[in-house]
């Protein structure tokens, strides 16, 4: 078990001693900050100096609360921390650390903020500061929505810092120097003479001192590590397969269980028969739970294949069989009495359109599973008072209380290790797999399940991106676009998602809209509206999540307005542009791709941009429609983020981005028939594969001292970019996703 | 029955017709070829048999003829393969979880074309999934690896 896991056991002790709380530290803006998790089982001689450092004799450990699904959030934390605190990446241990109500996500309220403004006339700042004091309550450690670098920006720097500054202090009063004095570097504390003095060797009275409470951060241009490449913590590991994740963790003792669910999702178990199964050698026990059967045996191969000798009686999915019922569930949406949210209604819409539009259109987004590489698993071991969870999670908050509530355990009990992930997209915000393992390892007391799914059943089941129509209409005057009025209907996401998790969500749901109420472009008249569908199939985020519907309904709609307006859909759009952040990536993607209208000879391009997670991307891309099929030659990006912390990881996280949205947009969606899904491996649900990847170019633009994340916003332009460019090559006009529906990919 | 992996011949109990990739993975606790399909549609358990790239989730151990190399027998890390060395450092990686097929596909192609062109790159890695979309850095350093090799 990891250190800081051993050491925070009981996370939740009250009032804990002089340097908890981080206040003091000024990491926290409220006036009663949370225990520091780390104080509460501290070995002696270890020094808990924040939340996120810990110094014993051993060595230094830095706390890196939100969760690595690939994007490399462990690295870029842990770098914000060593930045200050002076030490090299190299010199300390990264862990995770333990569930805590003190690694709640400030950001997460920002964007909240924003809506809360356009949709309820709440001051945007104000907005935030409920949201956030709301999310601060009830201690909510998640990882998403592109939060964790601007939730750690300021935070684990300060951490970083108030550690160096306390560790300076010991050393300070000990000699009877000046903390002036003392210059730290690589882990030490250095005397004017030289002499270099290992934080290690310090742990033990700094634990004893009062923590210096007031630090300025370093400038950027006094940086070591941060705004330059940086290798990446976990890749050395991850090119050897040596990276452990949570599929791979063995723990002594464990047995290995898979799952039959219900093929039709949440419907019921009514009757089975697992004689057949039960026969084969290596299978222990076939267990009943929510929503299906859990498969105990001696290997994952013998559970997989007794899996499917198990006969089983199964209830109708609670949503409409076929996708006939979906698609017509959101057109029925349309109406006043589903209104959700109309957060922008510029000039008069109506006015506009009292002549009649020149573009009226329906546009549709499929559901889409995550899938990601690793399949979902969890191991769980429920003894008399306790319980400790392995799982690859965004949610480890939510994990230890759905263990506690399925095992009768107060949670603070349950210790939750969260594993490396295999990628997520949104999938492991979820955490039924922990559940179902809680659920089998409460009938095996004192024995640790891994549960793991097949892939057939992890994309049967996986909690796709929601469904989604739009409709628009618009008119264009004088060669420029006059009106736009795009209604939104969708099942809401937080409903579903928080739903699962015991949680309502009150008020309008935001991601109904986001993508496109808040798109920078001054539309003379302008109207956003959206339409909350009734939940059909359980939905959750996927990456982007709203807006990776939104952003193509936005752009697409826009195209064939400027279309109509004879314009040019890149200059048109600068036109339109309503800050100088949009302007600027617009200006960059033009410049980057030499944009200079039509190319002809079969080829096209296509430009979008959208504005989401508070990061402006704009995008362009270009096709050629060979004999063989449309194929994609080059994307050119322009992300407006602020400070790029690390440029190399940046390009990575963009360029993959734009990949997910194009890959999604050709080929992949999930349907119900008879209310099971379709599609359940890879080759029914491909995405993009290398041979179809095109040629992308990435460029941070912006500046100052603003940071955003990027992990999403690349993808709500890519499929309407792609879009632009197919109708520039060959004039068909795509509404609707998989685009692979209506023309062919080489 | 006996199997030789990484060059060391292992006694494994395992019915025949279990997949080599989960003799691997569960008998032999060789956890860096992974679990991704199971149907071959994704690269992820891509082994070597007898130098041949190999979906290790189709071949029954059973059936087994020749010797496994996995991502482990392949370089170490402080010993790595040519390949290995080049996705380090273009930093291929994200989730990483799709990177031991890749590197064992990439290193397979390379034994056999030293200098792959474009397209034999293409031919040969797209049968090798990645989610979060490395594609252009795994372009990069296939190249940079058969460069490294030639020259050493």
């Amino acid at each position: 078990m990891s250190r800081a896991g051993k050491i925070a056991r009981r996370t939740f002790l009250i009032g804990a001693t002089a340097i908890a709380g981080g206040v003091a530290f000024g990491v926290w803006r409220y006036k009663t900050p949370y225990a520091n998790p780390l104080e509460a089982d501290l070995p002696e001689g270890a020094a808990a100096l924040t939340p996120y450092v810990l110094v014993t004799a051993e060595g230094i450990t830095l706390i890196t609360p939100r969760s690595d699904l690939g994007q490399g959030a462990y690295s870029v934390q842990a770098a914000l921390i060593a930045e200050e605190l002076d030490v090299d990446l190299d010199q300390v241990t990264v862990d995770p650390g333990p569930p805590s109500a003190a690694y709640w996500n400030g950001a997460l309220a920002t964007e909240a903020g924003e809506f809360m403004e356009a949709a309820n006339g709440i001051p945007a700042a104000a907005a935030v500061t409920i949201a956030s004091a709301g999310m601060k309550f009830i201690g909510m450690q998640i990882t998403g929505g592109s939060t964790t670098v601007p939730d750690a920006y300021v935070k684990l720097r300060q951490a970083g810092a108030v550690a160096r500054e306390t560790l300076k202090r010991v050393v300070a009063q000990e000699r009877g120097l000046s903390r002036d004095a003392l210059r730290t570097a690589r882990g030490a504390v250095i005397l004017p003479d030289g002499t270099e003095i290992p934080y290690t060797a310090l742990a033990a009275q700094a634990a004893t001192v009062d923590p210096v409470t007031h630090v300025a951060l370093r400038p950027a241009s006094d940086w070591r590590l941060l705004g330059k490449p940086m290798q990446r913590l976990d890749i050395l590991a991850k090119s050897t397969g040596t990276q452990g994740y949570g599929i791979d963790r063995v723990v002594p003792g464990m047995k290995i269980a898979t799952i039959l669910l219900n093929p039709a999702q949440g419907g019921a178990l009514n009757g089975y028969d697992a004689s057949e199964a039960l026969a084969l050698p290596g299978v222990e026990a076939v267990v009943p739970v929510t929503g299906g059967l859990g498969i105990i045996a001696r290997d994952t191969w013998t559970a997989f294949k007794a899996k499917d000798l198990i006969a089983a009686d199964w209830g109708p999915a609670p949503f409409p069989a076929t996708m006939e019922g979906h698609w017509q569930a959101l057109a029925d949406s349309f109406t006043e009495d589903s209104l959700d949210s109309r957060p922008r209604d510029d000039g008069d819409v109506a006015a506009a359109l009292a002549g009649g539009a020149a573009v009226e259109a329906e546009y549709r987004t499929p559901y889409l599973a995550h899938a990601p590489l690793e399949p979902i698993s969890a191991i769980v071991r429920v003894d008399a008072d306790a319980a400790e969870v392995w799982t690859g999670t965004q949610i480890p908050r939510f994990v230890q209380q759905n263990v506690g509530r399925i095992a009768g355990i107060a949670p603070e009990n349950v210790t939750v290790h969260v594993e490396y992930m295999g990628g997520s997209f949104g999938h492991r915000l979820e955490d039924e797999v922990v559940k179902q393992a809680a659920e089998i390892a409460a009938q095996m007391k004192g024995t640790p399940v891994k549960l793991i799914y097949s892939r057939e059943e992890d994309m049967m089941h996986d909690f796709p991106r929601q469904i989604a129509m739009a409709r628009a209409r618009g008119t264009v005057k004088d060669g420029r676009v006059e009106a736009l009025d795009l209604s939104i209907a969708m099942p809401s996401v937080m409903g579903s998602q928080m739903g699962r998790q015991g949680l309502s969500v009150p008020g309008p749901d935001s991601q109904i809209v986001a993508g496109a109420f808040e798109q920078p472009f001054a539309i003379p008249h302008q109207r956003i509206t959206g339409y909350r569908a009734p939940e059909l199939a359980p939905i959750s985020s996927w990456r982007s999540v709203g807006a990776s519907s939104n952003g193509f309904f936005y752009n697409a709609a826009l195209d064939e307005l400027i279309h109509a307006a004879g314009a040019d859909p890149l200059e048109e759009r600068l036109r339109l542009a309503s800050d100088p952040l949009a302007r600027g990536v617009l200006e960059a993607v033009a410049e980057m791709s030499d944009w200079q209208g039509p190319l002809g000879n079969r080829r096209g391009r296509g430009v979008a941009m959208t504005r989401s997670f508070g990061v402006h991307t704009a995008e362009v891309v270009e096709v050629t429609a060979t004999d063989g099929g449309i194929r994609i030659d080059r994307v050119w990006v322009a992300a407006e983020v602020g400070r790029v912390l690390d440029p190399v990881n940046f390009e990575n996280l963009v360029a993959g981005g734009v990949i997910w949205g194009l890959g999604h947009a050709i080929n992949c969606e999930i349907t119900y028939a008879d209310g099971i899904a379709e599609q359940d491996n890879f080759y029914a649900f491909e995405g993009m594969r290398l041979y179809q990847c095109p040629e992308i170019t990435v460029r941070g633009v912006g500046s100052g001292d603003r940071v955003h994340g990027i992990g999403e916003p690349p993808v709500p332009p890519a499929a309407p970019a792609l879009a632009g460019a197919i109708f520039a090559a060959t004039g068909t006009r795509l509404r609707e996703m998989p685009f692979n529906r209506f023309v062919d990919f080489v | 029955m006996q199997i030789t992996v990484n060059g060391i011949p292992r006694e494994v109990d395992a019915s025949p017709d279990t997949p080599l990739l989960w003799v691997l993975r569960d008998t032999l606790g060789l956890t860096g070829t992974k679990y991704g399909c199971g149907v071959a549609q994704c690269g992820a358990c891509t082994v070597h048999i007898d130098g041949e790239a190999v979906r290790s989730c189709q071949v029954a151990v059973g059936d087994l003829e020749g010797n496994v190399t996995t991502i482990e027998g392949l370089g170490t890390p402080e010993s790595l393969h040519a390949v290995q060395a080049a996705w380090v450092a273009h930093q291929v990686a994200q989730c990483g979880y799709c990177q031991s097929g890749q590197i064992m596909q990439a290193a397979a192609l390379l034994a056999a074309t030293p200098d792959p062109s474009d397209d034999e790159i293409d031919a040969a890695m797209s049968g090798n999934l990645c989610r979060c979309g490395t594609y252009p850095r795994i372009r990069a350093a296939v190249k940079a690896a058969a460069q490294s090799m030639q020259e050493t």
